[in-house]
């Protein structure tokens, strides 16, 4: 089986067959469409291999970006604010695409063999753009900032866990007060940039140790970068003379601007266009399976929901290949009611996957007692794309089984305060995490703000926080794998997809490497590609 | 003094009165809207916290009246403020927008006003023959295409196949007009075939209807020619009509494009008010109203104006 996968994904490397036949062959022959998307992000990466081209202006068309925006890397939450967190700024470490870690303004990283003290040897000779010389001190004041109480930052969650932060020589050195085999993880959060002194004093500056200086800045309309000449890692990134990020919220003005050679690369091209503008000369589509899910949550504390069958019943009523195949165009895979899928390490691909089965859903719906009243779901537009959609096709595999839903639609302004994590079963989504304590962490833990499915069991939280600290990753794989069982059979989530990246990108763009962490190569194309023709 | 100046006056005074009902409506409103600008801002990543951080930071604490008044006593001694989200200084910000929306509009202005008028004359004087069909034909047609769909097409044919102009309409300072003339020409063609119909339709029915005078008959019988009859005689009588249709269509431009903005990204006014309105940063939503409300307010004002000294009946009253 391996040879003839070998030789399928061979085929998709000369790109004599398409991402979608590979994952519909590698069905064929056994494999998950999760793990046959992953296993193309290989072949993707030794494409990449081409030397560098210096120079040019790189032009990248993006949604997310409203005239709202700063440069504080504290308050940024969409896509246009991270692309131009990526000219900008450094983590200390990051998340590369194959899950591992990448050193960034940290040197080295090392922890004690409890997992409670973790040092990062900061990077020597780094110079921030104001021309000063980026200290352990600068990293110290920026954790700081993100983690004080006072703070704004999106970023406070997951600082609350460390016990203590100092300065130790060269190194930044973090106390946990419970021991986190992930600390890492967390560092590589994209607010926690480090900023001159934490960006104490102006956090908006755009003053960081990035490959690209600000240029220009206009909020909502186009954001301007110019090269670095100090930048210390100036062999693998920034390439191009100049980048500039034009924001185009409009899918459709996105698309016309690729095609009409105004800018090299896009994000989000709209599945139901993917197929047709990579057919045009001059444009790829890319597209990665990612963390990322589609997801219809229940508050398991609130009535209907509280009763397990009724929960079950729900689950075997969504059909996942319909809506992977007309919602997201097969631009994705199926889901198991469980946050976590292979994109993740230490992801356990034993664990059975959930069908769309009318007979067990009827059977469950009868077993819970449930009167027979409409149950409400609610969908917007904003919860995710297609969100209204997918609740209809929800609506109609649920009303084969005798479960009755009614879909109440609401305004996507407001969403996120008036109806996710308000109202017992709406629409939503994850973005995905880099790990799987993380995404636990985030939204499964009891004491969790975004316990969106309101999961509170005590036997969980110390199984996550047993794996937290569990060095020994067989071990850890285990536990992780009993949590997910957990919270696919009893769980409020109903997970029917995981959602690739879609970008659109130019023949001209040289360096494209497959990134599962976020859309453009985790917001970093514009300063990891380079223009062939520069 | 002369009449007509303690109407302007009148008219002014009522203008103010008004802009300062709308700014407590739209205060209203933004108010009663879900959510609050510190929500907005950190999105579904809200940590209860950052939250609260935020909130008293910005001063969202404060009862709703206290922030009017506060906001009322700036915009008094000219002062905007600043945004909640980013804490740009409004009226910067709000310039540059401003004259970006009034380039707009002037360019769209500058074409359709005089076609509009111009094929409303040329309807009437080949009144009810192929001309005149043609002309209300493909102006109706235009005006029923959704504004977004006039964009997609042009951008489809123009940008995409022809490669005539460009689809994204960014304009910026360092740029010569010709650059910025060749970056607007599609939404300004947008904003034409949107708003030609409607001044056109109204110039020919104004115009018809003066036709029916016993003057016009009179102008006719002693050998004018047609289109001297009507630039003549005729319209100089159907001005105060056309003049308020004008100024509606006037004001669209300025107020109603926020479609043609996202579908061009034109970074105008309209997508500026939008952004802060789903981020409920109320300062902005208000500078916004208020000039919006402004532009309404002071357009229709010229309207009634050139409308009373067109017509010598209102100009001398007994």
């Amino acid at each position: 089986m391996n040879d003839q996968l070998n030789h399928l994904k061979a085929r998709v490397t000369a790109g004599t067959m398409t991402r979608r036949e590979f994952v519909g062959r590698a069905a064929a022959l056994g494999v998950t469409a999760a793990v046959a998307n992953s296993m193309l992000a290989q072949p993707a990466r030794a494409a990449a291999h081409a030397a560098p081209v210096k120079g040019g202006t790189l032009k990248i068309g993006s949604s997310g970006g409203e005239s709202t925006n700063t440069l504080d890397p504290a308050l940024t939450a969409s896509e246009v604010p991270l692309d131009n967190l990526r000219h900008l700024y450094e983590t200390l470490v990051e998340v590369a695409p194959d899950g591992t870690l990448e050193n960034r303004m940290a040197e080295s990283v090392e922890a004690t063999a409890d997992a409670k003290t973790w040092m990062f040897k900061i990077r020597k000779g780094v110079e921030f753009h104001n021309g000063k010389t980026m200290t352990p001190e600068d990293v110290l004041k920026t954790m700081q900032r993100h983690s004080d109480e006072n703070s704004q930052s999106g970023a406070l969650g997951i600082m609350r866990g460390i016990e203590s932060m100092k300065v130790d020589g060269d190194n930044f050195v973090v106390e946990l007060s419970t021991p986190n085999a992930d600390l890492p993880y967390l560092m590589a959060d994209y607010h926690l940039m480090i900023q001159p002194d934490g960006g104490m004093d102006n956090p908006g500056a755009g003053i960081g140790t990035g490959p690209y200086t600000l240029e220009f800045d206009e909020p909502g309309v186009r954001h301007g970068f110019k090269r670095n000449e100090n930048f210390w890692d100036a062999g693998n990134r920034g390439h191009t003379e100049f980048n500039e990020v034009i924001v185009l919220n409009d899918a459709t003005a996105r698309t016309a601007a690729l095609q009409s050679g105004q800018v090299h690369m896009i994000n989000r091209v709209d599945p139901k266009i993917a197929d047709l503008l990579g057919r045009a000369p001059n444009i790829e589509v890319k597209s990665v399976s990612g963390r990322g899910h589609y997801v219809f949550i229940m508050h398991i504390d609130t009535a209907p929901f509280d009763n397990n069958d009724l929960r079950l019943a729900l689950k075997y009523a969504i059909n996942r290949q319909e809506m992977v195949d007309k919602i997201l165009r097969g631009y994705g895979s199926i889901g198991n009611d469980m946050p976590i899928n292979a994109s993740y390490p230490l992801f356990d691909d034993s664990i059975p996957q959930r069908t769309y089965d009318v007979e067990k859903a009827a059977e469950h719906y009868k077993k819970s007692g449930h009167d027979g009243s409409p149950i409400i779901l609610r969908t917007a537009d904003g919860a995710f794309p297609g969100a209204v959609d997918a609740a209809a096709l929800f609506q109609q595999s649920a009303q084969a089984a005798g479960i009755p839903l009614e879909i109440k639609r609401e305004p996507n302004d407001g969403y996120w305060s008036e109806v996710w994590n308000k109202q017992p079963f709406c629409a939503s989504y994850w973005g995905g995490r880099p790990v799987q304590d993380q995404m636990y962490s985030t939204a499964y833990l009891s004491t969790a703000d975004w316990n969106d499915t309101r999961w509170k069991r005590p036997e969980f939280d110390a199984m996550l926080l047993e794996a937290r600290g569990e060095l020994d990753t067989a071990k850890r794989k285990e536990i992780y794998s009993q949590m997910g069982r957990m919270l696919r059979d009893e769980g409020g989530l109903i997970l029917p997809m995981f959602n690739d990246f879609v970008d659109g990108v130019s023949t001209d763009v040289g360096g494209w490497t497959e990134d599962p962490n976020s859309e453009l190569m985790n917001n970093k194309a514009p300063i990891k590609c380079w223009l062939k023709t520069a | 003094m002369h009449p007509i100046l303690i109407l302007v006056a009148q008219r002014l005074a009522l203008g103010f009165l008004l802009l300062l009902a709308a700014s407590a409506l739209i205060f209203a409103g933004t108010s009663i809207l879900p959510g609050d600008v510190a929500q907005s801002i950190l999105g579904q990543s809200a940590t209860p916290e950052a939250l609260a951080n935020l909130r008293r930071e910005l001063g969202l604490n404060d009862p709703a009246i206290t922030r009017y008044f506060a906001w009322l006593g700036g915009i008094v001694q000219g002062d905007l403020g600043t945004a909640l989200t980013n804490g740009r200084d409004i009226a910067e910000s709000l310039g540059g927008r401003l004259k970006n929306t009034l380039f707009l509009a002037f360019w769209a202005a500058i074409i359709a006003v005089p076609l509009a008028i111009f094929l409303g004359l040329l309807a009437v004087r080949y009144k009810d023959r192929w001309p005149d069909k043609l002309i209300s034909g493909v102006t109706l047609a235009s005006i029923s295409i959704p504004e977004f769909m006039i964009g997609y097409l042009l951008m489809y044919w123009i940008a995409i196949k022809l490669r005539w102009f460009s689809s994204v309409a960014i304009i910026n300072d360092d740029m010569s007009l010709l650059q910025k003339l060749d970056a607007i020409a599609l939404p300004v063609m947008v904003l034409v075939l949107v708003v030609l119909a409607h001044m056109m339709r109204m110039t020919r029915a104004a115009i018809l209807n003066v036709m029916q005078s016993s003057y016009i008959e009179t102008a006719e019988l002693k050998g004018l020619s047609g289109l001297t009859v009507i630039f003549r005689h005729a319209f100089p009588n159907a001005i105060a009509p056309i003049v308020n249709v004008v100024m509606l269509n006037l004001a669209y431009l300025v107020v109603g494009v926020v479609v043609v903005e996202v579908v061009f990204a034109y970074p105008g006014m309209g997508q500026y008010l939008v952004d802060h309105v789903s981020k409920r940063d109320v300062p902005v939503v208000q500078a916004c109203g208020l000039i919006f409300a402004a532009v309404y307010i002071g357009l229709n004002l010229v309207a009634d104006i050139v409308s009373i000294l067109a017509n010598p009946r209102l100009r001398h009253p007994k």
